[in-house]
């Protein structure tokens, strides 16, 4: 640990496990309010699985589901749910960047940055 | 069948995958995939979509009860995250490229290496090799807590290892899947950390790793709303209620059965590959 470091690697562990637990517990309550809408709402039987067709585009870029979301399409609803969750780890990371930052381990700010710059590029790609 | 039946018995189905996954250490989504596609009959990419998005939920819903009691090493998780990472990607495009029956088979080669793993007894992987150049460098080499206090080890065979993480980085975008067993095969055999940190630090890194590939399921329409909601509630439930029951459980005959069914599971998905019907 470099000497003058403002926190340790424990506090450090301590708000990633915390902040990781908030993400898991706001993605999951909201799929699942958006998961009792959608069932709410269905008649039926179920949508074919059997065959792969592909999510509509509504479906699979960030602002659509925000706007379909915001429109309380259930689907949309349960979909910017699993946005969050997937948003969670990603947090984790830039989180970590700071933690790094703040132990002035700047070879670890580094390394985190080309994780997170990995994770974005993936996100933002298609 | 109609939606609500549909969604009801797939999130019951999850949450016996989450609970038994947690108990026996393989994780919920190795039997994810086998579940929805052999069971329910649905689209193998619909299968991976949910699972992957699922296994994001379990790594990162325990990973606060782990980093809490101080043995994972976030510096390896995070090195060792650049490989996944870079692997998920790959994976993840080669998802879109390769034929069903190919994943289908592949996912069944997988799933027998993970029942087989888990049904290893975990050896002290410490030795007296010189230290790794690179561990130095990176910092790697840690303390975990023991009955004695900390102990502190060495990281060894850190290119290896890294490679080895690529792998599972990879097999991770391209199934859908933790790939927990080959990231503790990296730690554990490879980089001799030991097995109560190689376990830790893997699930720390899976979630991470998934999100690497979650985006690009995403964008292609992996990810089904009907589908995943009822896994990843069901996953995440069934993961918290085993953490839960862990520490009074006898697992080994559990872990025994949950490998038994894992191998059929996989033995089905490799012959129905081979006739094509994925």
């Amino acid at each position: 640990m470099t000497s003058g470091a403002i926190w340790d690697d424990k506090q450090f562990e301590l708000v990633i496990g915390k902040l990781l637990r908030f993400g898991v517990i706001l993605a999951a309550a909201w799929v699942l309010a958006g998961g009792i809408h959608y069932l709410m709402q269905s008649r039926g039987a179920k949508p074919d699985y059997k065959a792969f067709h592909g999510e509509p585009a509504d479906l699979r870029y960030g602002h659509e589901i925000v706007h379909q979301a915001l429109q309380l399409n259930a689907r949309a609803v349960i979909q910017f749910g699993l946005l969050l969750l997937i948003a969670t780890p990603m947090a984790r990371v830039a989180f970590s960047v700071l933690g790094f930052a703040l132990e002035k381990d700047w070879m670890y700010v580094g390394i985190t940055l080309a994780v997170l710059t990995l994770l974005i590029y993936s996100f933002l790609s298609s | 069948m109609t939606t609500f039946e549909f969604t009801i018995l797939i999130a019951i189905g999850s949450l016996l995958a989450g609970l038994l996954g947690a108990l026996t250490g393989l994780g919920g989504g190795v039997v994810i995939v086998p579940l929805l596609t052999l069971a329910f009959g649905v689209d193998i990419r619909y299968a991976i979509g949910a699972s992957l998005v699922s296994v994001i939920a379990t790594s990162s819903g325990a990973a606060a009860a782990y980093l809490k009691e101080g043995y994972s090493n976030i510096r390896v998780g995070m090195f060792l995250e650049v490989a996944t990472t870079i692997g998920a990607v790959t994976g993840a495009y080669l998802a879109v490229s390769t034929p069903t029956k190919a994943i289908a088979i592949i996912f069944g080669v997988v799933l027998l290496y993970s029942a087989y793993s888990a049904n290893k007894p975990p050896k002290d992987s410490q030795t007296d090799d010189p230290p790794d150049r690179w561990a130095s460098l990176l910092k790697l080499d840690g303390e975990y807590p023991t009955a004695r206090g900390e102990k502190s080890y060495h990281v060894r065979n850190v290119p290896a290892g890294f490679g080895l993480m690529y792998i599972a980085g990879v097999l991770s975008g391209l199934l859908g899947i933790g790939s927990g067993a080959v990231k503790v095969l990296a730690m554990d055999q490879a980089m001799r950390i030991p097995f109560k940190v190689s376990t830790t630090t893997s699930n720390f890194m899976i979630g991470v790793t998934a999100a690497a590939s979650a985006g690009i399921y995403l964008h292609r329409g992996y990810i089904d709303p009907g589908i995943a909601m009822p896994v990843m509630l069901g996953v995440l439930a069934g993961a918290l209620i085993g953490a839960r029951i862990l520490p009074g459980a006898r697992v080994r005959t559990l872990r025994l059965v949950f490998s038994i069914v894992i191998a059929a599971l996989a033995v089905e998905m490799i012959l129905k590959g081979v006739k094509g019907m994925f």
